[in-house]
């Protein structure tokens, strides 16, 4: 079966949500059924129809072609299957996904891996801010799942996350780790201001020196077992992540404004 | 009974043993110790979950209760407290029971965990370093009191007889021998002249007794000794008794060993029965 594929045919003035349009949802519906769907879009909704050329017959691999970053949602709540984009996307990128895996081979923007509960979410280009954060107003981010990012994060990276991993090849910005209650962030490049701020638990790893404010605490350089575990981990996912192994770290521990119990490893020649 | 596996690795084999030898050091018998345990065999650094050299234990209790506290409390005086040892889930089961799990209060709120590929980590904070624990482990219903007696002209002939089956019963897996060095010497029966004891010694095999008690023993025996065998299933058990008694007899006739035995406990104590003929003919009983 080919790939159920949606080509964008028009250039988009405002942002359309895509949530309805994942494997889960489209399971058993017919090319038809499908361009009959309503996208929220302004205050006129849209077909399905309207929007996107469909092609293809497979709903448990979604194909996303010509794409912008107009498009939001994609991925949201899924439970099962896979959605490649091949070109950039919106914000909330894998909302709420419970599993499945969705690949976007752009940039996407804001709050991608919002909420997300577990699947796989892979990002060949940069992502905006908040990724694995929660929606605004809620006290818990990222609940589960693996998102690996081949180019850069924005600020505010883990902000709030509660579990899962997010590997970053690339450089986060400002606040990586803020309020991070726990899981693991890993970032090869560099992080910007206020690393970890109010951070309660969870572990950073970094391979470069962070800029650290004064509650963060040098702890010493010490050899840590479980970073064996974790690296091998890393071996059944395409990243340079994969090639870690030396398990001597620097260690900070904090956010002791906030009582934080969690911790920066820096990554190096110790 | 129950049982579960425990997998010990440290810095070398030397520690790994250290914790282990610690973790199933009194854990003979059921009845007095609470468990029977043992080390199940040796592992490479390329075996173990976290890359270092270990070994691996099996530990068995008469029920789910004893056999929870025991790992518990065992876990906390021998595998904590012993330099750069770290300990992880042998076996899986539906039944997880806590190995690091309780453990993870010592750390005082420093105590950190991970979930790591679908398994929960504790790293607690200790002097030396960390100490890494998988937070459960598998329970799984097992099979305790396989056993066969070597009958010998001699005791060093019957004890060097136990000590060649035992080198050969230790390449089996899934199975441990908890007495000392994996042999008994003071094999027991059902029941005693004392109200207060159910089990007292198995005075049919006891030699200085051949003349004054309904003796199992022919004239030219001086010593028995016995080897039991705990295992997750019963083939675990009646391969490892094959071994065990292959090896002896392949000691020859010059060995001083004269027959190999069983306690039957007239087919009445547990639900198995390990038939040494058919174990020997390579099938179950």
């Amino acid at each position: 079966m080919n790939a159920l594929t949606f080509t964008l045919k028009t250039a988009l003035q405002q942002s359309i949500n895509c949530s309805s349009l994942t494997p889960d949802n489209l399971s058993g519906k017919s090319i038809s059924d499908i361009g009959a769907i309503k996208l929220v879009t302004g205050k006129n909704g849209l077909l399905v129809c309207d929007v996107f050329e469909i092609s293809g017959s497979d709903t448990q691999h979604l194909v996303f072609k010509n794409t912008s970053s107009k498009l939001n949602y994609i991925g949201a709540n899924m439970t099962t299957g896979m959605i490649t984009i091949e070109g950039n996307a919106g914000a909330y990128l894998g909302f709420g996904m419970k599993n499945g895996e969705i690949h976007c081979k752009g940039d996407t923007a804001a709050f991608s891996a919002c909420g997300m509960r577990g699947g796989l979410l892979k990002i060949d280009g940069n992502t905006g801010d908040f990724l694995g954060a929660g929606s605004e107003g809620l006290r818990k981010g990222m609940l589960g799942g693996t998102v690996i990012v081949k180019g850069n994060a924005g600020d505010r990276t883990g902000d709030q996350m509660r579990r899962g991993l997010i590997l970053i090849e690339g450089n986060a910005g400002d606040y990586c780790g803020s309020r991070m209650i726990a899981g693991t962030i890993g970032v090869l490049g560099n992080t910007g201001a206020y690393t970890a701020f109010n951070m309660h638990r969870g572990t950073l790893l970094l391979k470069n020196q962070p800029q650290l404010h004064v509650s963060m605490h040098d702890c010493g350089t010490h050899t840590l077992p479980f970073l064996n575990l974790l690296f091998k981990s890393f071996s059944k996912y395409n990243t340079e992540f994969s090639k870690l192994s030396s398990q001597r770290v620097q260690r900070f521990v904090g956010d002791t404004a906030y009582n934080g119990n969690g911790e920066i490893l820096v990554l190096g020649k110790h | 009974m129950r049982g579960t596996r425990v997998i010990i690795t440290a810095q070398n084999h030397k520690w790994a043993y250290h914790a282990a030898n610690a973790m199933t050091g009194f854990a003979t018998s059921v009845i007095g110790c609470g468990v029977e345990a043992g080390i199940e065999r040796e592992m490479t650094a390329d075996e173990t979950p976290d890359g270092r050299p270990g070994v691996s234990i099996l530990m068995f209790a008469m029920g789910s209760k004893v056999l929870m506290q025991q790992l518990e409390t065992r876990m906390g005086q021998c595998i904590l407290t012993c330099p750069t040892a770290a300990a992880f889930s042998g076996i899986e089961s539906e039944d997880m029971i806590s190995l690091g799990k309780h453990l993870r209060y010592f750390g005082d709120g420093f105590q950190t965990s991970k979930l790591i590929a679908g398994k929960r980590y504790w790293r607690i904070p200790v002097m030396d370093g960390e100490f890494l624990t998988e937070e459960t482990t598998g329970m799984v219903r097992a099979i305790g009191g396989g056993n066969f007696l070597i009958l010998a002209t001699s005791q060093p002939a019957a004890l060097a007889a136990a000590e060649t089956a035992i080198e050969a019963m230790k390449k089996v897996a899934n199975v441990i021998m908890p007495f000392p060095g994996g042999v008994v010497r003071s094999g027991s029966k059902v029941g005693s002249k004392y109200k207060t004891m159910f089990a007292s010694s198995n005075d049919a095999f006891c030699p200085t007794l051949k003349g004054v008690t309904k003796s199992e023993l022919s004239p030219d025996i001086e010593s028995v000794m016995e080897i039991v065998i705990d295992g997750l299933t019963f083939d675990d058990i009646a391969t490892s008794m094959k071994v065990g008694i292959e090896a002896i007899c392949a000691l020859g006739e010059n060995s001083g060993v004269k027959r190999i035995s069983a306690g039957n406990y007239g087919g009445k104590l547990g639900p198995h029965l390990f038939k040494l003929h058919d174990i020997l003919k390579g099938g179950a009983a």
